[in-house]
C-alpha cells in the first residue's frame, strides 16, 4: 500500500498531536504561558484557541509552580491536563511541584492517587540564548523515579508521543529540543500514537553504536553518514524515552558492535550519558572491545558568542573524530 | 470583599452538634497524646507534628464540608484526617509503618491520603499543597461539579511564592477553593512578626481580590460558623475564599523541638483558652454534659485508641519485595 | 644508570650463585656498600656496589642456579633520577573485556598475543584472528610461510591449510615469469614523490598494483571465478591483496575497483585496508569479491614468487623485490632496477598464452608510468 507522505515541520507535528488529543478526549486541556492568544512561545499551539476555546487552551500567569501544581490537582480531579512550561529553564520554578508532588503522590499514598499529567517543555541550547536559556536538563529529570521522561527527536515522535503520554496513568514530561521546531520532514498521512517505552534503531552498522536522543541524535546521524564513507558502519540509537531507559536496545547493539559512543547535550558529570555508560558497563562489560566514550556539553554555563557556544555543544566533527579514534585505536 | 469576625465563647445552639464537636476534638487530642507516647517508645518514627491546641480548626472547618468536597492538608494533618472520617486504626497503622496503614506505611505521619474522604495529603513542603488544591478546584469547575476544595496551611506558607501564585490563579480563574490559614503564630520557631512585613494576613489574600474572614480558632463553634459562611460563599460565587483561624499549638513544632522561641507564660496563656476545656465548660453550663457523661466519652475514645494501637501492632510489615511498587501505576515501568 | 653484574672475584671464576640480597628496590646505595652475597667455589663473598644511587630493579632472586659472570643482576639509577622502574610486578595487560572473554573461551595464551588496539591493547580482532573467527569466511590463499609455532592448531592456519589443499588438489596450475625494467617507473615515482609531503608519498608497490588492474582490462579472463566448471568473468576489478598479520597468518581482502582509482586514491585505499585488516574491521564483501590476488614478498628480499591460486579465483600475480640487476639491452649491459612478476594460472580456465599476454601487457604498462 502506498504511504501518503505530507511535508511538515516538527512544530506542525506537535500541533497536530495536540489537536488530535484535544479532539479525542474532552478531559484534555492545555495550559501554560502564552499558549492561547499568543499561539505558544514557539507557535506550537497556534490556532488551537480558536478551535477549542479559552477553557481548554488556557493562558496562565507567569506562575510556573502554581499552574504546574494546578495541573497535578486537575489530574487528580479527573482531567487530563497538558501543562506547557515554556522552556526547561523555567521548569526550575516548578521543580517543587514536579519532584515533590507529581513524582511522589502515587508512592506516598501507597498507590491511592496516580497523577495522569503531561508536562511539555522546550529544551536545549544552540540558539545563542546564553547561560539562563540554554539548559538541557532532561537527563537530570530522568533521575527522578515516579515520572517518565520523553524526548521526541523525529516528526513521527513529535506527532505521536503526546497521545501515548496522555494514556499513561502517571506524570510524563516531554522535552522538545527547541532547535528542532523548524525541522522539515515528511510524515505519513496516517501517522498516529507511538510507543513510549522503547528506544529505536535508526541506522544499522556493525562497527560502533552511537547512542543519543533529541537534537544530538541528528548530529549522530550526520556523523554516521560521514563515517560510512570511510567504511565505518554505525548503529544509531534514538533513546526516545529517557526514563525508564530501554536498556535492551543499546545492550543488543553493543553486543553486535562491541563499541559505544554516547552523545548527550547534558553536562557530562552525572549525565544521562553517564547512566547509559554505567548500564553498558554493568550489563555488557564482556562485550566491550573498547572503553565506552561520551560526548557531552562542556561543563560551563552556556556562553552567548556563537563560536563559544559551538565549542561547548557536541558537534558532528567531534562525534566523527571520536568514532574514528575508537575504531582505529 | 467580606470580612467576618466572631466573638469568643459564642453561645451554643445545638446540643447534638456541640457534643459531636467535643467528641471529635477529644478523639484528636487523645489520639495525639497516645502518638507522642508511642513516639517516645519508638513505635512511631520520622517526624511527628502534633495538632494539640489547634483541634477546633480542623473540626470546625470540616463541619462545613460535604463528602464530595476535597481536602488538601499539611504535615500536621492527623486532625483533618480524623475529622474527615478516616479511622484511627488506618492512621495509627500508617504511623507504625504497617501495611494496613492508609498508605501501606509509605507515607507516615506527614502523608495521610484517603480516596473515600477525598484527602489529598499530607503535603510536607510548606505551601506545596496550594497549587494542587487550585488544580483540584479547576478540575471540578471544568467538569461542572459543585464541590469545594478546602486547602489548609499554616501562616508560614504565606511567605512562600506558591501561596501568592496559587491565590492569584484561584482568583483569576475564579476557582472554588476554600483557603484556610491556620495561623498559630509561629513558622516552626519564627514568630509571625519576624517573618511577615504585614502581619494582617487577610490583607494578602485581599490583594488578590479574594474575600476574607478572620475567626477565633480556639472556638470550634465560631470556626464552624465562619467556615460554613465561607464555604457557602465559595459555592455561591464559584470563586475562592480566604479564612484565617487564629490558633495556637500547645506542643512544640515536632517531637524534637525544645521550644526556645516562646515563653512559658505565653504558652500557658493560650492553654487557658484550650478549645476543648472551654467547650466542656460551656456544655456543662448548658447542662448538656456532666462528669459521668464526660467519663463515658473519654472511655469510648480510649477504647477506640486502644483498638487502633492493637490494630497497628497486629498489622504486618509490607514485604520488601514490594519496595518498587507504586513508583509507576504499571509495576514494570521502573 | 649502572648495572650491577655478577662480579668476577678471581681470574678463574666463571660463574657464581646468588645467595641473597642485602638491598631492596628503592634502597639508596653508596659506592662500597655491601649489596649482595655470592657463593663461588671458594666460598661465600660479600659483594659491593661500585656506584652511588638507588636500586631500580632486581633482575634475579637468590637461588641455587649458577649465574655467569657479567650477567646483570640489578640496576642502580642515579639518585634523584625519576625513572625508577616499578618493582617486579608486571604491568597489567591492556586487553578489552570482550577480547579477554573470547581468549579464555578458546584457551588462548594471552602472553603470546600482540595487541593492535589503542595503546597496544589486545582487542577482539586480535583474538578472532588467532582463532580464525574472521577467517572462517575467508580462507587465505597461500602457504607462503612455514610456521612452526603453536598456531598450526589455530583456526586461521587450518583455514589456510584447507583452502590451499583444495587449490593444489583441484587446480592445475601453470607458472609464468617475466622480468620488468622498473627504471622508468621508479624515476617517475621519485619525481612524483618529490612534490608530495611525506605522508602523501606513493609506495613503489602501487605502480604494479594499478598496472595489474589495467592489464586485466585487456585480459579479462584472468579476473574471474571458476565455479561449477565454468568461468564467470567479473565485471569489476577487485584485487585481493595479501596482508600478513602481526600475530601470524595472512588475509587477502579486496581492494575495490582498482582500475578506477587514481594512484593517490589507491594508496589511501591500501593504507586503509591494511589498517582495517589488522584491527579486524573488514567488511564482509571485501573478503569474498576479489577476482584475482596479488601477493608481494619483495619486502623480505624474495625475487620470484610462485603462488598458489586462491579458489575460486583463476590467477595469482606474484611480485618480487625490485632489485638492481644486470640488464642486457641493445647489445649493451647496464644495471637496472628489475621486478620479477609471476603469474600462477588455472589451466582449466585458460592457457599459458593468455597468461603470457597478461604479463607482457603488465610489462608494457609499467614502461609508461605517467599513464597510470
Amino acid at each position: 500500500m502506498e504511504q501518503q507522505l505530507r511535508k511538515m515541520n516538527y512544530r506542525d507535528a506537535l500541533n497536530e498531536g495536540l489537536r488530535e488529543a484535544l479532539q479525542k478526549d474532552e478531559r484534555v486541556f492545555l495550559m501554560g504561558e502564552d499558549v492561547g492568544r499568543y499561539g505558544g512561545c514557539f507557535a506550537v499551539s497556534k490556532g488551537l484557541l480558536d478551535e477549542f476555546g479559552p477553557e481548554r487552551i488556557r493562558d496562565t500567569p507567569l506562575s510556573e509552580s502554581a499552574f504546574t501544581g494546578a495541573g497535578i490537582g486537575a489530574a487528580l480531579g479527573g482531567m487530563r491536563p497538558i501543562v506547557e512550561i515554556m522552556t526547561v529553564n523555567f521548569s526550575l520554578l516548578a521543580l517543587d511541584q514536579i519532584m515533590n508532588n507529581a513524582a511522589t503522590y502515587l508512592h506516598m499514598s501507597g498507590g491511592l492517587f496516580n497523577v495522569p499529567l503531561v508536562i511539555r517543555m522546550a529544551t536545549g541550547g544552540g540558539k545563542q540564548l546564553a547561560a539562563q536559556h540554554s539548559h538541557s536538563l532532561e537527563g537530570w529529570y530522568a533521575h527522578i523515579p515516579g515520572i517518565k521522561v520523553l524526548c521526541p527527536a523525529t516528526l513521527e515522535d513529535a506527532r505521536g508521543m503526546l497521545w501515548s503520554a496522555l494514556l499513561d496513568p502517571d506524570p510524563v514530561l516531554i522535552f522538545e529540543p527547541a532547535v528542532l521546531y523548524p525541522m522539515e520532514g515528511e510524515l505519513s498521512a496516517d501517522a498516529g500514537p507511538v510507543a513510549i517505552d522503547q528506544a529505536k534503531l535508526l541506522r544499522e552498522g556493525k562497527d560502533l553504536t552511537l547512542i543519543s536522543y533529541g537534537s544530538c541524535l541528528h548530529k549522530c546521524l550526520e556523523a554516521a553518514s560521514i563515517l560510512a564513507e570511510e567504511g565505518i558502519e554505525t548503529d544509531v540509537i534514538d533513546l526516545r524515552t529517557l526514563r525508564p531507559l530501554d536498556d535492551e536496545s543499546f545492550l543488543a547493539s553493543v553486543a553486535k558492535t562491541h563499541r559505544a559512543l554516547i552523545v548527550d547535550e547534558g553536562w557530562r558529570s552525572g549525565s544521562l550519558a553517564a547512566e547509559v555508560s554505567a548500564r553498558i558497563m554493568e550489563q555488557a562489560f564482556y562485550q566491550l572491545d573498547a572503553p565506552v566514550e561520551r560526548i557531552c556539553t562542556a561543563e560551563v554555563p552556556m556562553p552567548y558568542a556563537k563560536h563559544m557556544e559551538e565549542a561547548a555543544l557536541p558537534q558532528v566533527s567531534s562525534i566523527v573524530a571520536t568514532a574514528r579514534r575508537m575504531i582505529d585505536g | 470583599m467580606t470580612t467576618m469576625t466572631s466573638k469568643p465563647g459564642q453561645a451554643l445552639v445545638n446540643r447534638e452538634q456541640s457534643l459531636h464537636f467535643l467528641r471529635q476534638m477529644l478523639r484528636i487530642r487523645r489520639f495525639e497524646e497516645k502518638s507522642a507516647e508511642l513516639y517516645s517508645a519508638m513505635k512511631i518514627r520520622g517526624f511527628l507534628h502534633l495538632y494539640i491546641g489547634e483541634e477546633a480548626v480542623a473540626v470546625g472547618v470540616t463541619e462545613a464540608l460535604g463528602s464530595d468536597d476535597a481536602v488538601v492538608a499539611t504535615y500536621r494533618e492527623h486532625g483533618h484526617a480524623m475529622s474527615r472520617g478516616m479511622s484511627m486504626a488506618a492512621i495509627m497503622a500508617e504511623m507504625y509503618g504497617k501495611i494496613d496503614g492508609c498508605c501501606r506505611g509509605r507515607g507516615g505521619s506527614m502523608h495521610l491520603f484517603d480516596v473515600e474522604h477525598r484527602l489529598y495529603g499530607g503535603n510536607a513542603i510548606v505551601a506545596g499543597g496550594l497549587p494542587v488544591a487550585v488544580g483540584l478546584a479547576l478540575a471540578d469547575q471544568m467538569q461542572n461539579k459543585k464541590s469545594v476544595t478546602c486547602c489548609c496551611f499554616g501562616e508560614g506558607a504565606m511567605a512562600e511564592g506558591e501561596f501568592h501564585e496559587a491565590m492569584n490563579l484561584a482568583a483569576l480563574w475564579q476557582l472554588p477553593v476554600l483557603f484556610v490559614c491556620e495561623n498559630n503564630f509561629y513558622a516552626m520557631g519564627t514568630a509571625l512578626q519576624l517573618s511577615e512585613s504585614v502581619v494582617d494576613l487577610t490583607s494578602k489574600a485581599a490583594a488578590y481580590a479574594v474575600p476574607t474572614a478572620t475567626v477565633d480558632g480556639m472556638d470550634v463553634i465560631a470556626v464552624a460558623e465562619a467556615a460554613e459562611k465561607a464555604s457557602d460563599t465559595v459555592r455561591e460565587t464559584g470563586g475562592p475564599f480566604f479564612l484565617e483561624c487564629r490558633t495556637y499549638r500547645f506542643r512544640p513544632h515536632s517531637m524534637f523541638d525544645p521550644g526556645l522561641y516562646r515563653s512559658r507564660q505565653e504558652v500557658e496563656g493560650w492553654k487557658q483558652r484550650c478549645p476543648i476545656i472551654s467547650l466542656i465548660r460551656r456544655l456543662k453550663d448548658k447542662g448538656w454534659i456532666d462528669d459521668p457523661g464526660l467519663e463515658r466519652l473519654e472511655g469510648e475514645i480510649a477504647t477506640e485508641i486502644d483498638s487502633a494501637v492493637d490494630f497497628a501492632e497486629q498489622s504486618e510489615w509490607e514485604s520488601v519485595e514490594d519496595l518498587t511498587r507504586f513508583v509507576y501505576s504499571d509495576a514494570g515501568a521502573n | 644508570m649502572a648495572d650491577f653484574t655478577m662480579p668476577s672475584l678471581g681470574a678463574d671464576m666463571a660463574e657464581g650463585i646468588l645467595v641473597g640480597w642485602r638491598v631492596e628496590v628503592g634502597d639508596r646505595v653508596k659506592h662500597g656498600d655491601i649489596i649482595a652475597e655470592v657463593e663461588t667455589a671458594k666460598g661465600i663473598f660479600e659483594v659491593e656496589a661500585f656506584s652511588d644511587g638507588v636500586v631500580a630493579q632486581i633482575l634475579f632472586q637468590a637461588g641455587p642456579e649458577a649465574i655467569p659472570v657479567g650477567t646483570v643482576l640489578a640496576t642502580i639509577v642515579e639518585d634523584g633520577a625519576d625513572s625508577i622502574s616499578p618493582p617486579v610486578a608486571a604491568e597489567r595487560m591492556r586487553i578489552s573485556p570482550a577480547a579477554r572473554r573470547l581468549a579464555v573461551e578458546n584457551r588462548i595464551d594471552l602472553d603470546q598475543v600482540k595487541g593492535t588496539g589503542s595503546g597496544g591493547a589486545i582487542c577482539l580482532a586480535d583474538i578472532e584472528g588467532l582463532i580464525g573467527a574472521t577467517t572462517a569466511k575467508v580462507p587465505a590463499q597461500k602457504p607462503v610461510e612455514t610456521k612452526t609455532s603453536s598456531d598450526f592448531k589455530s583456526g586461521m592456519r587450518q583455514a589456510i591449510a584447507a583452502a590451499m589443499s583444495l587449490s593444489n588438489r583441484e587446480i592445475p596450475h601453470y607458472y609464468l615469469a617475466t622480468d620488468i625494467d622498473m627504471s622508468r617507473s621508479l624515476r617517475w615515482l621519485e619525481e612524483e614523490n618529490r612534490q608530495r609531503s611525506i605522508r602523501d608519498r606513493l609506495l613503489p608497490v602501487i605502480l604494479p598494483l594499478k598496472a595489474v588492474a589495467l592489464a586485466l582490462k585487456k585480459i579479462p579472463e584472468l579476473n574471474a571465478h571458476w565455479v561449477d566448471d565454468q568461468l564467470q568473468l567479473k565485471n569489476e576489478i577487485h584485487i585481493g591483496f595479501a596482508i600478513a598479520l602481526r600475530g601470524g597468518g595472512l588475509i587477502t581482502p579486496a581492494l575495490h575497483n582498482v582500475d578506477l582509482l587514481s594512484l593517490d586514491e589507491l594508496m589511501a585505499a591500501m593504507s586503509d585496508l591494511i589498517k582495517r585488516t589488522r584491527s579486524g574491521k573488514l567488511r564482509g564483501s571485501e573478503m569474498t569479491d576479489a577476482g584475482i590476488t596479488v601477493t608481494g614478498l619483495g619486502d623480505l628480499g624474495v625475487r620470484t614468487v610462485f603462488g598458489v591460486i586462491y579458489p575460486p579465483q583463476v590467477a595469482l600475480v606474484g611480485l618480487g623485490k625490485i632489485d638492481e640487476q644486470p640488464w642486457a639491452e641493445q647489445g649493451g649491459l647496464s644495471v637496472r632496477p628489475v621486478l620479477t612478476a609471476t603469474l600462477a594460472g588455472d589451466h582449466r580456465a585458460g592457457d599459458g598464452h593468455q597468461g603470457a599476454q597478461f604479463l607482457d601487457t603488465l610489462k608494457r604498462i609499467l614502461q609508461e608510468p605517467e599513464a597510470l
